[in-house]
């Protein structure tokens, strides 16, 4: 411990000065990443995003022009089925774990939930591929969408629960000693206070899944054309970025720019959109 | 979410805004209630089962679809260097080392930036500015991992390649970490590439850490005359070490499994080499590039073992970084409400 009684000398006051600008160069730097990526998407992209980007299909090499409509709808077909699965399960797990969760069983789902938020993505994608793809026999759409809501289930599970721990106990007793049966006061009251966060919640995991290219490789394999069979291979936005992106010809380079920027707006929009629409209906709620 | 204690209207009408209203239902309850609560109860039993189903779906399905590889090659299979497809011959080391060279070397980058970020948000910044920093760094975990690594192929690579990796070679080619051709593309840039992607994990669970230290331990230090710097030292970072450390092996579990960003940026070579500017290869981009390829049976069972052996790992990895932060922040986090 040394002894502050002194006044304060040169090589504790530079410390601290060094401190200081260590930190704030610590912030700069990482915040210098995200600027050049969200300039870039903008400079490169931006160009490329037209009608035909969003309403052709890709073109082959060579040709110019073509667009990635079909990966759009793909990958909308995709996470349409992964939330299919995820979010009524994962919400049902949260509802578990905040309301009857008493217990070592319900540490061990909430820990369960946890590690299994870090298992990589390629690995949830070698498990869909060997429970849909290889009794099958063929790459589909859905086995893409079990793997999504796989990855999706556990961090809806813990959000919901902790969006359902913050409703007070009070609003719960007073609903089940008005006589009301226990699961009318969870859905209809409960769940219902917390709903906005529960939504939240279920986007934030929507999101992030959204991204996701790693379990789709092997799953939904990508398709050079319309596809809009469920058991059939499809194409996505981010498998059509990473095969553009790592492709040699310049104009799909620019293909992948764009498909990335409209990966982003698209989870933007997705994310906003349910914003809005929460915050507007907890609005009239109160009014 | 905060809930304030409901107003009555005839207290008065115009402060009645933020309460929360009690949805109204009818009040109807019957024998069918009882069965409905019994029904109700088991099928989020189910849902709740679902995860712990789907942990243990990984296992059996992993180890029982990669046991040919498993009886072939035995603990060899970790410790081989060849990668041959061809004559069925498989390997894993190149990949084991590629995943753990760049998984450290992007801990090692990025550990001092992201505390750096979260010390600078939690102890220094402004108050109108700490909302914004932390949303932009969480703004840097949402970007989709192909993103980075397109970011990565035609801006770091580059980047790395004219400036950073002939300096390195100028002035510390001597460590032998930076001899060869520059690339651009190589071990160096995946482990950059993953650095800017761990940093925000490490930095929030550490934010959340240093606020979670008593205010009166700040306050106490700074009575006795410390600097900014001493009572960060002393009171914040002592305090929140063991939850720092649960943040970034959270960041190391995430640098080992990440796979589209590196897969873009590594240069896929299945080598062990010493310097950084050599091509690797990683355990989840090999998956990634050659399993859909995989001809046949012994072939997709070395890539699924592969895919069992990062399981496996990022399981340990997660369980203990989730033990450090449960114990730090337990009291905060979720807690049942009875």
């Amino acid at each position: 411990m040394p002894s502050f009684t002194r006044p304060l000398g040169p090589a504790r006051r530079l410390k601290n000065i060094g401190f200081v600008v260590a930190s704030v160069l610590a912030s700069v730097l990482v915040l210098a990443p995200l600027v050049s990526i969200f300039g870039y998407l903008v400079y490169k992209g931006v160009g490329s995003v037209n009608l035909a980007f969003v309403t052709h299909l890709p073109k082959p090499v060579g040709e110019e022009g073509g667009g990635m409509a079909n990966a759009i709808v793909g990958s909308l077909m995709i996470l349409g089925l992964g939330s299919l699965i995820g979010v009524p399960l994962g919400i049902g797990a949260g509802i578990y774990l905040a309301e009857f969760g008493r217990g070592r069983f319900v540490t061990l789902v909430r820990f369960t939930a946890d590690v299994l938020n870090g298992v990589p993505s390629i690995v949830v994608g070698i498990a869909a591929y060997a429970l849909v793809v290889l009794p099958q026999h063929h790459f589909s759409a859905l086995s893409a969408g079990v793997a999504l809501g796989i990855m999706m289930i556990p961090t809806i599970a813990r959000t919901t629960e902790e969006m359902l721990l913050m409703v007070p106990n009070t609003i719960r007793e007073a609903a089940l000693g008005l006589g009301i049966s226990q699961w009318r006061t969870t859905l209809q009251v409960t769940l219902r206070t917390a709903s906005k966060g529960v939504i939240t919640g279920a986007m934030l995991a929507f999101a992030r899944v959204a991204g996701e290219t790693a379990p789709l490789l092997f799953t939904a394999f990508g398709n050079q054309f319309w596809n809009l069979d469920p058991n059939q291979p499809t194409s996505a936005l981010p498998l059509q970025i990473f095969s553009y992106a790592i492709s040699p010809f310049d104009e799909w380079h620019r293909q992948a720019w764009a498909g990335a920027l409209v990966l982003i707006i698209l989870i933007v929009v997705a994310v906003s959109a349910v914003r809005v629409v929460t915050s507007r209906g907890t609005m009239t709620h109160n009014a | 979410m905060r809930f304030k204690p409901p107003v009555f209207a005839s207290q008065d009408a115009s402060r009645a805004v933020q309460t929360i209203e009690v949805p109204r239902i009818e009040l109807r309850s019957s024998r069918m209630g009882k069965v409905l609560d019994v029904l109700f109860r088991y099928s989020l039993l189910i849902c709740a089962l679902s995860v712990l189903a789907i942990m243990a779906l990984f296992f059996y399905e992993l180890t029982s679809r990669s046991q040919l590889s498993i009886s072939k090659f035995g603990f060899r299979f970790f410790t081989g260097n060849t990668w041959d497809p061809v004559s069925g011959d498989f390997g894993a080391m190149p990949f084991i080392y590629g995943t753990l060279v760049s998984s450290l070397v992007a801990l090692a980058l990025a550990t001092p930036l992201a505390v750096g970020v979260a010390v600078f948000v939690t102890e220094l910044c402004p108050r109108s500015l700490r909302g914004l920093i932390s949303f932009t760094v969480e703004l840097l975990a949402a970007i989709p991992s192909v993103v980075y690594g397109l970011w990565g192929i035609f801006v770091l690579a580059p980047l790395l390649r004219t400036y950073v990796e002939p300096w390195l070679a100028k002035y510390l080619a001597w460590t032998g970490f930076f001899t060869g051709p520059a690339y651009g593309i190589g071990m160096l840039a995946a482990s950059v590439i993953l650095a800017i992607m761990i940093v925000p994990i490490i930095a929030s669970i550490t934010r959340e850490v240093l606020i979670a230290v008593p205010q009166n331990q700040r306050e106490a230090v700074l009575a006795l005359g410390a600097t900014r710097w001493e009572m960060v030292r002393m009171a914040v970072l002592r305090n929140a070490r063991a939850g720092i450390m649960g943040g970034i092996i959270l960041g190391l579990g995430r640098a080992i499994g990440e796979t589209m960003a590196v897969t873009m940026v590594i240069g896929n070579r299945p080598e062990v080499a010493k310097s950084l500017f050599a091509p690797g290869y990683t355990m989840a981009s090999v998956i990634a590039n050659e399993f859909s390829e995989a001809s046949d049976d012994l072939y997709l069972s070395a890539l699924i073992e592969i895919g069992l052996a990062l399981l496996i790992v990022t399981v340990i990895v997660n369980a203990c970084a989730r033990l450090l932060i449960w114990s730090i922040t337990r009291g905060q986090g979720a807690r049942t409400h009875a």
